[in-house]
């Protein structure tokens, strides 16, 4: 059951949409539930679903078309890090390999204490702030150095 | 325009960087994405006169098309003439769609726009939207600048509030609804049609086209697609004229451009310049090539664009012409700077790589063929190339090029192409030797 | 009309066709994965470019509409090269094992590959795997050798009516699924076996049992539902390995349902009659044809000599085809017996003498798509038409209204303007209230018969019945439709409902009021033809109810399970029980003919010659496919010998064409079809609208797969998740008024039968009904369809008690 504190959400993005075109709001609606409940289990998107009134496996495609859609869990703390070009070009792996190093993972895995999982991401859109990466979807941090994502870390509980 | 009185002469905009401030004016405030900021510099001002002026839709279109604004998306499309494809009649809701997606890697400007000058924008798309008869619009903003979507949809509350988006604004018939929508990371939602069946609550694969969103686009109706830039660019047109406008760039490139300047250079970030500025004089802004190496390439528009060598780069203007003339384009305008530490295989092989798993999958040339391209460059970064796989690589890109719905193809083929063929040596060192020319280089020191 | 040049070749053209279209039209062949004429244009697979004058790069013929002027190249240079990229783009990651793909032979890739592309292949990498998915009984994946073309999403959504499959993942990574572990469970579901063009979809109950050209296809027709589907059949070694449609635009298009698809299965039955067989003192023994049909001929003699042509009860299954029914038809009458009926699942036979002709669709099939407004009555049209609901699914995606008027509330995959949702007894009262409002209606203030305006006094028109003579009239929606193209159509419940008669005089005057076309929707593949032969009752014969109600001496069957066919399962088991000698002609032993003394192997439609006539009136003949197995004769013959054996005169035919000439007394059947098919009334009947009933009643649906022996006998549509064991369906409040729960058990009742089932939920049903499966071993001790029935909870005790009973009845 989706709780009222994401049905609520979920029907603020309603309102954005004519009323025939209830489909529009998956994309919110998928990321509420995933900011929610961490990940987007089967359970999940069906109740999306069902609240929106679409196709199960059309919420499905849209779920698994998205990179930032979770579709398995990951941890307390998704780390999305960027390794494309202009990351790259300023030495993003050196912070992957300081990552993965630290929290003794590869990308796509869990740490053993379950809190931190690992994800290349592709470009975010902020190319500037290289090298850069997203904590759970939202929360961006640029200009990384290796005493930088320590000092994040050490934040993150 | 019909009333060139209410038109006030262009300020000097030079800031202290060097910069010509037309889409980031704010920046030179203290508080710059504020609504009492924008207000200070004339903000919405033009739309209130336009609206209540019941200035004629053709004559705004006029100014558009005068200000010589080409679609700052990446195709450079004149929009004034973009506007004008818009059917006037229509009987039902037409929409307006911003476009600030941006995946391409290199690009991150409208970012800003959203971040520091979100006004600026809001009011742009009102303009249009009375322009064009749209009564909803959307912008669709890129999934991971989360807290910039955030800003966004902060200052769309405080124009409504402030009477500036919503029904019946300035007391006449004139509604506009303006929305924030998201992405969740998918480059190929840059694509308009992408981006309109994502908007619909699908997956972002590319429509056909004709129809074009103009008559077919949000919920299949009328729909006028621009990026950010290009919209924020409006307001200032509006409020100086666009002969104001297009005197600031050169012929065939109006106006100012924001150039999103990643990669070797010592101050990476967004630069907003005269349009035929010398590259040179961006690449001074930006602090010159970082820890003083020598510059080898540059990609000027994103990965779509053609790589340019270092050789050819010194001595370009960057504005569509001079682009277009060393063998590339604009694009978005995202330069991505490369210093001679730069392994060009593997600078490709990450590129190829980024367009594999950004296909939509839809289109079997783009589908199997990015997949094709960057498994042969892995083979090759991983020391097992044939000399005979360059030729194929090129040829593959060839065969993706312009046989697909959308640009993704040619977007996909264009580095290939141009890395192969301007860096064609160190390809082959690669392969003959199993490691990068770069790196032996640096071993010999 | 547009003037262009493909090839060279001028041509005109129709505005808005695409070059794919055009090309088609004057046999130039464009290579094609993802387009279908009958669906949405996708233009994904690319491998239709082609080269357009004043283009620089190829288009996609598929999608490109044509202009004036424009001059095409499909082979040319640039064309050529477009092609061939795309086909070795497709080869890449797609296996390269033909030899053992079921599709081999039969793959349009393989075919196009040979024709556009090049040999040899410079990839070298690795190649793509895709896990299967299981998406259910009927169709098998084979998913490392999907291209993507999404004809098969494409058309679950488009046609199907329901997004069942889709195409999750990005790019290479995209794979075409069912919902995590759903299956695919579309009517429709096969068609996408024959849209995927290549191996990736196959039919799992045939695969890998033959190769396509090992197989001999002959056509035939549909034997299950009144539409009439044209199929091929494909054979080898004298077996129907599988069944295809074959393109019918007008009737089944390129489509079949997942009945006349699968069904084929259940010829191929272990249960499939061989020999005759007589029950001697109680058991069965295998005989030879002579004696069977001699000891036939003599228990007929005795029966009617000596008591009367009229002791004898003749059933004859809709199925059947017309040969056959003429000839049970001729046999009965030359054996002075009147009680003849082909009307199985009918109770209310009030309108015998009544009718003007044969009752029929009362349209074309394809002329549904057209309608603007549409009135369904009484009918599970998804159930009992699969594919001819997705001519009413086309209609209302193009626009018309479809208002529904049933005791059963499911989703008929397309959208409703207006529905009512009622129990049987009460749908009459609520045509009575659109007939009503109907009358009202400005524009239509036609006169009604003024016996039915006083019927009509009392009634109190609600506002969804207004909502619905509204929409019929042309208001609504459009208010602009001066002269919507208005259908009324009656379906199956309507028609085995005790207050049919009723039913049918409203709708007829309805459809009088409106202009409407339309008629009843039979069941089964010669319904109308049975009725256009006059295969029912003399005037003084029984019919179907009556010959089960006042049980003959003796019975001829023809192709049916009395207790499974018939309207009234107990009756029926009782009567057959009753009677001296039972005569099967049947394919099948079955323990539903545990009471027949004879039973006659016949041919089912695959073995032999005939003629079905469709709901629509089209009179169609097929020759067999193969031979009959073992020593079963096709039933026309069968009937004729039998007469001959009798020594009754006129049974002289040789082939099942001289038994059609007779049928059509020689003139062109379509002609005799004409002077026949008719809706109308020759009078009004006494009817009444207004009958208080308060008590439960029953809503027999027979299940699809459970509609004829065939059907039955077919494992693989028994997989499916339509076949669900009968159970006490109710809507919510309904349980709540009985106090009831979902998974009770209960003991229903219907006359003096009974049968104990498990309560479900079911809020697609009427309040005041309960929804209980026919056709079905669990229910063969209920009685009518459409009926009275009461419903009480057993107590676990009770429960063992009952079962106990079972158990000693049965020992
Ligand atoms: C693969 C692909 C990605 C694109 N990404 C973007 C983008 O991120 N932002 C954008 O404004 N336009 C993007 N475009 C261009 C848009 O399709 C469209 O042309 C543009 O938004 C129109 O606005 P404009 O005329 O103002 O440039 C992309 C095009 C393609 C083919
Ligand atoms: S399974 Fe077949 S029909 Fe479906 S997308 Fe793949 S190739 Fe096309
Ligand atoms: S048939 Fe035209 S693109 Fe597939």
């Amino acid at each position: 059951m989706l709780s009222p504190q994401i049905t609520e959400k979920i029907d603020y993005e309603l309102t954005k949409y004519p009323a025939d075109q209830r489909q529009a709001a998956v994309m919110s609606a998928l990321r509420i539930v995933q900011t929610e409940r961490g990940w987007l289990s089967q359970e999940s998107m069906s109740e999306v679903a069902a609240y929106i009134g679409m196709p199960e496996i059309a919420v499905m495609e849209v779920a698994s078309f998205y990179n930032m859609y979770d579709l398995a869990p990951v941890g307390k703390y998704k780390i999305s890090i960027c390794t494309n070009i202009s990351c790259m070009l300023r030495n993003s792996d050196e912070i992957v390999d300081h990552l993965k190093h630290k929290l003794g993972v590869e990308f796509n895995q869990v740490s053993a204490d379950g809190k931190f999982c690992l994800k290349e991401g592709e470009c975010m859109g902020a190319c500037g702030g290289a090298p850069l990466m997203i904590i759970n979807n939202h929360t961006m941090h640029e200009f990384l150095t290796p005493a930088k994502v320590d000092a994040i870390l050490d934040e993150l509980k | 325009m019909a009333k060139q009185s209410a038109k006030s002469p262009a300020p000097m905009m030079t800031d202290p960087k060097g910069q010509t401030l037309v889409c980031l004016r704010t920046l030179s405030e203290s508080e710059p994405a504020t609504l009492a900021t924008y207000l200070k510099l004339g903000g919405y001002q033009s739309l209130k006169r336009l609206v209540t002026e019941k200035t004629k839709a053709t004559d705004i279109i006029t100014e558009v098309k005068i200000s010589g604004l080409r679609g700052r998306g990446g195709a450079g499309f004149p929009t004034g003439l973009k506007w004008s494809f818009m059917p006037r009649y229509f009987d039902g809701v037409k929409y307006l769609v911003c476009n600030t997606d941006e995946g391409e890697p290199g690009t991150f400007k409208d970012r800003d726009i959203i971040r520091y000058n979100p006004h600026q924008l809001i009011e742009g798309m009102a303009i249009a939207a009375y322009t064009l008869g749209a009564r909803v619009g959307y912008n669709y903003i890129h999934g991971e600048i989360w807290q910039d979507y955030e800003t966004f949809e902060a200052a769309l509350k405080e124009a409504k509030e402030a009477g500036y988006l919503g029904e019946n604004l300035f007391g006449t018939n004139f509604s506009f609804d303006l929305y924030a929508v998201h992405g969740y990371g998918a480059y190929i939602c840059g694509e308009e049609t992408a981006l309109i069946e994502s908007i619909e609550g699908k997956k972002g694969q590319p429509r056909f086209k004709p129809p074009f969103p103009a008559s077919y686009g949000v919920f299949g109706k009328p729909t006028n697609v621009n990026n950010t830039e290009s919209y924020a660019s409006i307001p200032w047109i509006m409020q100086y004229g666009g002969q104001a406008f297009a005197d600031l760039g050169v012929a065939n490139s109006g106006g100012t451009k924001l150039f999103s300047v990643s990669g070797h250079v010592e101050k990476p970030g967004n630069y907003e310049v005269k349009m035929g500025t010398p590259f040179a004089e961006l690449l001074a802004m930006a602090g010159g090539v970082w820890q003083g190496r020598k510059l080898k390439a540059v990609i000027p528009g994103g990965p779509s664009t053609a790589v340019i060598p270092a050789s050819v780069m010194e001595s370009t203007t960057m504005d569509y012409d001079g682009l277009s003339k060393a063998r590339s384009s604009l694009g978005a305008g995202s330069m991505i700077v490369m210093d001679d530490s730069t392994c060009m295989v593997k600078a490709l092989h990450r590129l190829s790589y980024f367009f594999y798993e950004e296909s939509c999958g839809q289109c079997t040339p783009c589908r199997e063929g990015t997949g094709w391209v960057y498994r042969v460059l892995d083979r090759i970064v991983k020391g097992q190339g044939k000399m005979e796989d360059l030729d194929l690589l090129t040829d593959i890109s060839k065969n993706i090029s312009g046989r697909t719905i959308c640009a993704l193809g040619e977007a996909a083929a264009t580095p290939v192409i141009s890395f192969i063929k301007h860096f064609r040596a160190e390809f082959e060192y690669y392969i003959e030797h199993g490691k990068s020319m770069v790196d032996s280089k640096a071993e010999q020191g | 009309m547009l003037n262009i040049e493909i090839d060279g070749k001028a041509l005109e053209v129709e505005h808005g066709s695409s070059i794919i279209d055009a090309a088609d039209k004057v046999g130039i062949a464009i290579p094609r994965f993802c387009y279908h004429p009958k669906l949405s244009v996708a233009a994904n697979c690319r491998m239709c470019l082609v080269q357009v004058e004043n283009f620089n790069k190829p288009l996609p013929a598929c999608a490109t509409p044509v202009a004036d002027g424009m001059k095409i190249f499909t082979r040319s240079k640039s064309a050529i090269e477009a092609q061939k990229s795309v086909m070795e783009f497709l080869l890449i990651n797609h296996p390269l094992d033909c030899p053992i793909c079921d599709q081999g032979g039969e793959c349009d890739l393989q075919d196009v590959a040979v024709a556009y592309g090049t040999s040899g292949s410079r990839y070298t990498e690795e190649k793509r795997v895709v896990f299967n998915k299981n998406i259910g009984p009927l169709v098998s994946t084979d998913m490392t050798r999907c291209i993507q073309c999404t004809r098969c999403v494409r058309f679950l959504q488009e046609v199907g009516g329901i997004m069942e499959l889709g195409m999750v993942g990005r790019g290479e990574h995209a794979e075409i699924t069912a919902y995590v572990d759903k299956s695919v469970n579309s009517e429709l579901s096969g068609n996408i076996i024959d849209l995927c063009p290549v191996g990736a979809l196959t039919s799992k109950p045939y695969r890998y049992s033959a190769r396509s050209w090992e197989l001999t296809r002959r056509p035939s027709i549909a034997p299950h539902d009144g539409l009439g589907s044209h199929i091929e059949v494909h054979v080898k070694d004298n077996k129907v390995m599988r069944v295809l449609p074959r393109e019918k635009d007008s009737i089944n298009e390129c489509w079949l349902s997942d009945r006349d698809r699968f069904s084929y299965e259940g010829l191929n039955s272990p249960d499939r009659l061989k020999v005759p067989m007589i029950k001697h003192n109680g058991n069965w023994v295998e005989t030879d044809w002579k004696t069977a049909l001699e000891f036939v001929a003599g228990q007929i003699k005795d029966v009617t000599s000596e008591h009367g042509g009229d002791a004898l009860g003749v059933l004859v299954s809709p199925n059947s085809t017309m040969e056959e029914g003429y000839l049970a038809k001729q046999l009965a009458t030359a054996l002075n017996c009147g009680n003849v009926d082909y009307r199985l699942r009918q109770t209310d036979f009030r309108l015998d003498g009544k009718r003007m002709g044969t009752p029929w669709m009362g349209c074309n099939i394809h002329e549904i798509e057209d309608l603007d407004r549409i009135l369904v009555i009484g009918s599970n049209l998804r159930n009992e038409h699969p594919l001819l609901a997705k001519r009413f699914r086309k209609a209302v995606a193009n626009g018309a209204e479809l208002s529904i008027i049933s005791p059963l509330d499911n989703n008929p995959l397309m959208d409703i303007a207006h529905k009512v949702i009622v129990r049987p007894n009460d749908m009459v009262n609520v045509l009575g209230q659109v007939l009503k409002a109907m009358s009202g209606l400005q524009r239509l203030s036609l006169c009604l018969p003024p016996s039915l305006n006083q019927l009509l006094e009392e009634i109190k028109v609600r506002p969804n019945t207004q909502a619905i003579a509204e929409s019929m009239a042309g208001h609504g929606k459009d208010y602009d439709l001066i002269a919507p193209k208005v259908g009324i159509f009656i379906g199956n419940m309507a028609l085995s409902d005790p207050r049919f008669t009723e039913m049918y005089s409203m709708a007829e005057a309805i459809g009088g009021i409106s202009g409407a076309k339309g008629g009843i929707l039979p069941a089964a593949s010669n319904s109308t033809g049975m009725h256009m032969m006059g295969v029912m009752p003399s005037s003084s014969g029984m019919h179907a109810r009556a010959m089960l109600e006042v049980p003959r001496k003796a019975y001829l069957i023809v192709n049916i399970e009395p207790e499974l066919d018939c309207q009234h399962a107990a009756l029926a088991k009782a009567a057959m029980q009753k009677a001296e000698c039972v005569v099967a002609l049947t394919a099948y032993k079955s323990s539903a003919l545990e009471h027949a003394d004879i039973l006659l192997p016949i041919a089912p439609f695959s073995e032999t010659s005939g003629t079905f006539m469709s709901m629509e009136g089209r009179v169609q003949s097929f020759a067999a496919a193969v031979k009959p197995l073992g020593e079963c004769r096709p039933a026309w013959k069968v009937l004729r010998v039998l007469a001959n054996t009798l020594g009754l005169p006129g049974f002289d035919y040789e082939t099942s064409e001289q038994v059609k000439q007779a049928i059509f007394a020689g003139e062109k059947p379509s002609a005799v079809v004409w002077r026949s098919l008719n809706n109308n009334l020759k009078d009004l009947v006494e009817i009444q609208i207004n009958i208080k009933h308060d008590g439960l009643q029953r809503i027999g649906e027979v299940p699809q797969y459970e509609s004829d022996p065939i059907v039955r006998r077919s494992l693989p549509l028994k997989k499916t998740k339509y076949n669900i064991k009968p159970m006490a369906r109710m809507s919510a409040a309904q349980l709540a008024d009985l106090g009831l729960q979902e998974g009770d058990q209960v003991l229903v009742k219907q006359d003096k039968g009974s049968a104990v089932l498990t309560v479900k939920l079911d809020n697609h049903v009427a309040k005041g009904c309960v929804r209980v499966a026919a056709a079905h071993e669990d229910t063969i001790g209920l009685g009518d369809l459409m009926g009275d029935i009461t419903v009480e909870k057993l107590t676990t005790k009770q429960l063992a008690a009952y079962q106990a009973g079972l158990k000693e009845a049965h020992a």
